[in-house]
């Protein structure tokens, strides 16, 4: 009887066997990818804002400290958004005829607050804290990314739960003394180990066990 | 429980139905005294054990509702697979919404708490109200004012529900129509101006107990402007007993207060002064401050309680008789002759033993004891107590007298009877009804509905659309206390303004506007009204101070009524000696007494008068004693239960868990009858049948409407409190009750621990010794190491009271859902927190006990290494963390926990759908969903909040800063909270007291919760036998 199979039939299986175990863990690497991508974490995307505001220039150009606006980053979970108020601190003086700015004058006219769109969405399960990151030295810039050069604010990493762990598990990478915090432009220096060590034990941060037990951040 | 020795007494299965003389054999048979929690587990039966293996019930996960399984599944395949397409869309956008001008002190994300009151049947508690961004989310107690000391009761922890429940009131109506406030403003000028030139004559005016000055003195000056209008106060539990009771024997109203801190014995006639009533929450701080035995030092008081049903101060007493509610009174009298030195008929009664003991022990502790008889009870319980107090000379040291705090005592029930006199006389045009729901919770044979429809015109202001709204043509939404300004006063005097949280959700009016209507400035605000009011009272230029100090502190400083001198009036005493020893000797009449039922009404300890009905949380409250949940029953001894052929069984099957059917009795008492159905309570009173008041209402809103059955019906205006002549009678019907008693039982392996005051001193670690617990190394696991903090908890036994105030607070700090009672019988009721009731002995008097019970939060959880996710952990803290984003439900973890704490959300019983609701909600706390495992995490949001911010000031948590909000909202101190490493916390040293041991301890699971044991304080001339017979 003739052979129905031609031999290399036997070394295509093997390879077609073992390239599925490959394919597999491709298709799995895919997966992992995409869920870490843009496309599920919209990092990197720019929101539309009722207001054309730019950080860029409020703080790199006109040198705006970020608590002027942010008002409870310090004392609250919660940054703060600032009231219609606060602009009209200034744009009560100048650029009063500007008509990008109507949408505030109406605002502080009708007493109708600005709805602007969030950007940096947490899940709802996740509890996190402004003010204990802040007096603990993570840099405003360390999260958000140079808000000082973003027209339009966008969000810069993927805030997944690897990422705040990568943290979490070693802050010493990531800590700056507490008087840089707001400073947009700080760079590490090369001994950031061995100073974030330092500052981690000056600024009494808790351990990686209590850093990352659930309760921390999830009640 | 009942101990391995005896199983073999084991019965042939039967139908379930009680077998009481087979429990009192067992009982008999046993060597010690048991424990136990119910009458079933007592009886062994089959049905009960079945129900005791199964976490889950058989049938558990069947669908049972009408909706079949199939249809089910169809409907979840659909809405799966739109759930899918779904999750294409992405993350929905979210908004920031900041303010346009942001208002002072607000900084978003941190809560402020301001101090306001709650008044409640004429007396206040004073309050401190968290509120989130201008939403009032959380009730705590106000630790300067002198009615809370920084405790709660459960209807001011749950009140925070009423404020937001959907079913309120929301419009104002005439005749069921929407109105404008403008249009009752015009129908009160023409009704006025018609009245005018009669001096008002046609107006009454029904309120409750007013004690709000402002109130009083609107009241009063409408009156002076009409003077022919008259004022009626009533409501249905206004303690008319204690007020007649101190005119009887001061021949004037006196307000009675008592330091219970001060007394070494305690008589309690019927009085539940620990868990109701106002005072309530610092009686039982004080009394539990005196509870605190050690081995060699501070010893403890000693309470006697004599009652008809078994109350939270009864379960607490170290003495306790059982005595029907007629016989009270007498026993007063007695004990009144015994300790004024006239040994006169007391022996006659079956309890002289008993009774000379006590009298013995109080004259021991001249000045140094309280005699304290109950709200239920008649006025001259309350003269005779007042008169032995007297006699012992306690006045002045552990009882004070001021005059009274309502703004005008009046007797309501004869007040009521006025008003009904006047109905019927045509005398009244105008009926304005100032909250209060009369058509409801009046007695019986005033039939005041009826008679309502013969007022011509008849106004209602309240806060739901009730049974009173219902015939009354105008209704007006009322505000509710946390929405409107007001004044109010405590049990001592102390006033306080009422200050609102938030503005009012719906067009409510306070009863201060709604008064203000009716003089010639009827848009004045509730504001401007209380403000004026106390501008005379404090006239000067620093008023302003005044006025914020006095928000500020929540409390009114200088306005506590001074202590006044009285003495009782010998006449009445004499005068009573020579009535009621005529009548207690007459040995026929004692004999008709015995022959006949008696009948006791009662408040519901979680609905009250009624009028919290519509409150879930209240609804599915486990009461004290009964652990009934959604209805009341009526309460009956086992004898009687016994001699009546009454049965009750449980079952297990079906798809039904904790389900009891219980017979239906028919109940009738003069001329009139009702259904309802039977609860054997253990202690209860032979031959005394107790009703609880609130339930059966028709109008109370979507939660209460139809829970439960009325016994307004049975109350009549002659007595009120209590009378003989009930006959009871068995029907063939049968009911399912909601009762958790049975529920998250542990199979009693010596759960509750408790010695006599003599044993424990001869004994002092006699808790520790009952069962061993291994060595800390025997564990299949590594142990962890806690270097920073390691919270724990104590929870003291010989305090908890059973007040369940702590029940509602963790429900409203953790968003815990209501799941209603067909839920509730299925065993899937969601409290962190329970509140575990034993007895101990005879069923017919048992010695009772409380044991709340929240996660024990093990070192070695067995909870945690059955889960499959990892969605219940280990925190560094040593938390058994519960993450509720990680579970998938499999329902391994509450298998595996041997102190049945956790719980499962089998559907999605908490509302995401009601506006107001989501307004309530902690915004620190996850809203469960379906599918999810949920349990006490010692309220973790609040661990990390104190946390936070001492690490912010680069310190460490403080001793007591962190409070859980169980403990926080316990009035007597028995859940203490902190970091078990710091030996000088004030858990750590009462984890160092000999009384302190592990629940299940011999399970080697180190639970972080521990208990310290129970110590009675009996007196040495009552022990030997007990034979108080009764």
């Amino acid at each position: 009887m003739a052979q129905i199979f031609h031999p290399s039939t036997n070394t295509i299986s093997r390879v077609s066997l073992f390239s599925a175990l490959f394919l597999i863990a491709f298709l799995l690497w895919v997966l992992a990818e995409i869920q870490r991508s843009p496309y599920v974490t919209e990092a990197n995307m720019e929101r539309e804002q009722p207001v054309q505001f730019s950080h860029k220039h409020h703080v790199a150009d006109d040198g705006v400290d970020c608590r002027y606006c942010h008002t409870s980053v310090e004392i609250s979970a919660f940054a703060g958004i600032p009231p219609t108020k606060t602009c009209m601190n200034c744009h009560s003086q100048i650029f009063r005829d500007s008509p990008y700015l109507e949408p505030v004058r109406e605002s502080f006219r009708s007493g109708k607050p600005i709805e602007w769109t969030r950007v940096h969405q947490l899940a709802d399960f996740v509890y996190f804290d402004h003010s204990i990151h802040v007096s603990k030295g993570v840099g405003c810039a360390t999260c958000h990314g140079r808000v000082d050069q973003m027209p339009l604010v966008r969000q810069v990493v993927s805030l997944q739960m690897e990422w705040c762990l990568s943290c979490h598990r070693q802050p010493e990478l990531y800590l700056r003394p507490r008087e840089q915090v707001f400073n947009m432009g700080w760079q590490p220096p090369p001994n950031q180990l061995e100073q974030g060590r330092r500052l981690a034990k000056l600024y009494r941060v808790r351990r990686a066990e209590e850093l990352t037990s659930c309760s921390t951040c999830h009640r | 429980m009942i101990s391995v020795e005896h199983k073999h007494i084991k019965t042939t299965p039967h139908s379930g139905a009680l077998d009481l003389a087979q429990v009192r054999e067992k009982l008999r048979l046993c060597s010690s005294k048991q424990w136990w929690r119910s009458l079933e587990e007592l009886a062994e039966s089959p049905y009960f054990e079945e129900f005791l293996h199964r976490e889950f019930p058989r049938h558990a996960s069947e669908w049972a509702d009408s909706l079949s399984r199939r249809g089910f599944l169809k409907l979840m395949a659909a809405s799966l697979a739109l759930a899918g397409l779904s999750g294409c869309a992405g993350k929905p956008r979210e908004t920031i919404v900041p303010y346009a001008r942001a208002p002072e002190e607000i900084v978003p994300g941190k809560p402020l708490f301001f101090a306001t009151a709650m008044t409640l049947a004429g007396s206040a508690i004073g309050l401190l109200v968290e509120s989130h961004e201008g939403r009032p989310t959380k009730i705590e107690g106000n630790p300067d004012h002198p009615a809370s000391l920084g405790a709660t009761d459960v209807f001011s922890q749950a009140s925070v529900l009423t404020l937001y429940d959907p079913d309120r009131s929301q419009v104002l109506t005439y005749l069921g129509d929407i109105r404008p406030w403008g249009a009752l403003l015009a129908e009160i000028r023409v009704q006025l101006e018609r009245l005018r030139p009669r001096r008002g004559a046609g107006l009454h005016l029904l309120t409750e107990t007013v004690v709000s000055p402002t109130l009083a003195l609107q009241i009063r000056s409408l009156l002076s402007e009409f003077p022919g209008a008259k004022w009626h106060q009533y409501e249905p539990f206004g303690r008319d007993s204690a007020r007649e009771g101190s005119r009887l024997v001061f021949g004037r109203y006196v307000n009675t207060l008592y330091e219970v801190d001060k007394a070494d014995v305690i008589v309690a006639l019927d009085a539940d002064f620990l868990a109701s009533g106002p005072g309530c929450l610092r009686y039982a701080r004080q009394f539990a401050r005196q509870r605190r035995p050690q081995p060699a030092g501070a010893s403890m008081s000693r309470l006697y309680a004599v009652e008809c049903t078994p109350s939270n101060t009864g379960a607490m007493a170290d003495h306790r008789l059982p005595l029907r509610a007629t016989q009270i009174e007498t026993f007063a009298h007695l004990l009144a002759a015994a300790v004024r030195g006239e040994p006169k008929a007391a022996a006659r009664v079956a309890y002289a033993t008993w009774l000379q003991a006590v009298a013995r022990d109080l004259l021991r502790h001249r000045s140094r004891s309280l005699v304290i008889a109950g709200e239920q009870q008649t006025a001259a319980a309350h003269a005779w107590a007042q008169v032995i107090n007297h006699a012992l000379g306690n006045f002045g040291s552990t009882v004070t007298h001021t005059d009274p705090v309502e703004a005008e005592p009046v007797h309501q029930m004869a007040s009521l009877g006025e008003l009904v006199a006047d109905i019927d006389a045509g005398r009244v045009e105008l009926l304005v009804i100032v909250d209060g729901n009369p058509v409801y919770n009046s007695p019986a044979d005033l039939a005041f509905g009826g008679r309502l429809l013969k007022v011509p015109m008849r106004m209602h202001l309240s806060l739901y659309q009730d049974e009173t709204s219902a015939l009354c043509q105008w209704h007006i939404p009322e505000t509710h206390y946390l929405e409107a300004w007001s004044d109010t006063r405590a049990l001592d005097g102390t006033a306080s303004i009422v200050q609102p949280l938030i503005a009012p959700l719906y067009s409510g009016k306070s009863a201060h506007e709604f008064l203000a209507a009716f003089t010639s400035q009827p848009e004045r605000s509730g504001y401007d009204i209380v403000r004026e009011y106390w501008k005379t009272q404090r006239p000067g230029a620093d008023f302003e101070r005044f006025w914020r100090k006095s928000l500020n502190d929540g409390v009114i400083e200088g306005t506590a009524l001074p202590a006044i001198t009285v003495a009782p009036k010998t006449d009445w005493i004499t005068m009573q000696d020579r009535i009621s020893t005529a009548a207690t000797d007459d040995p026929q009449r004692t004999a008709e007494n015995a022959a006949t039922m008696e009948i006791v009404f009662r408040p519901d300890p979680a609905i009250f008068d009624g009028r919290f009905a519509n409150n879930g949380w209240l609804q599915e409250l486990p009461k004290p004693i009964t652990r009934l949940t959604w209805e009341n029953a009526a309460l009956v001894s086992p004898v009687t239960a016994e001699r009546l052929g009454l049965t009750y069984r449980i079952s297990s099957t079906g798809g039904e868990h904790g389900q009891i059917l219980v017979d239906v009795v028919e109940l009738n008492y003069q001329g009139r009858s009702l259904r309802m159905p039977v609860w054997v309570v253990p202690g209860q009173a032979e031959g005394c049948v107790t009703l609880h008041l609130g339930y059966g209402r028709t109008r109370a809103g979507h939660v209460g409407t139809g829970t439960g059955f009325n016994a307004y019906l049975l109350r009549t205006s002659a007595a009120p409190l209590f009378g003989s002549g009930l006959a009871l009678q068995k029907t063939a019907e049968r009911l399912r009750l909601a009762c958790v008693q049975l529920h998250h039982n542990m199979e009693g392996r010596e759960l509750v621990r408790s010695a006599t005051l003599q044993e424990f001193r001869q004994n002092p670690a006699f808790a520790r010794e009952l069962r061993e617990e291994p060595a800390k190394s025997l564990s299949l696991y590594p142990g962890y190491k806690y270097e920073g903090y390691a919270w724990g908890m104590a929870i003291d036994l010989n305090a908890c009271v059973g007040c369940n105030a702590c029940v509602v607070a963790c429900q409203a700090e953790n968003n815990i859902p209501v799941v209603g009672r067909t839920e509730v019988m299925r065993g899937r009721e969601m409290h962190w927190l329970r509140i575990d009731h034993y007895y101990r002995g005879s069923p017919d008097d048992p010695e009772m006990y409380f044991q709340p019970v929240p996660c024990m939060q093990c070192e070695n959880a067995p909870c945690e290494v059955v889960c499959p996710v990892g969605a219940t952990v280990h925190s560094a803290e040593g938390l058994n963390d519960m993450v509720y984003n990680r579970c998938v439900g499999t329902r391994y973890c509450s298998n595996n926990c041997p102190y049945k704490v956790r719980r499962f959300n089998f559907f999605r019983f908490s509302d995401w759908e009601t506006p107001s609701l989501k307004l309530m909600r902690n915004p620190n706390v996850t809203v469960r969903s379906r599918g999810v495992m949920e349990k006490c995490t010692y309220c973790v949001q609040r661990i990390n909040a104190v946390h936070i911010e001492a690490e912010r000031e680069n310190r460490s948590v403080r001793d007591s800063e962190i409070q859980t909000a169980c403990q926080q909202a316990c009035p007597a101190e028995a859940i203490i909270f902190g970091n078990i490493n710091d030996r000088e916390s004030r858990v750590a040293k009462l984890k160092a007291e000999p009384r302190n041991y592990a629940l299940l301890g011999e399970l080697n699971t180190r639970p972080r919760t521990t208990y310290l044991a129970a110590v009675r304080n009996p007196n040495p001339e009552l022990e030997k036998g007990k034979d108080h017979g009764s």
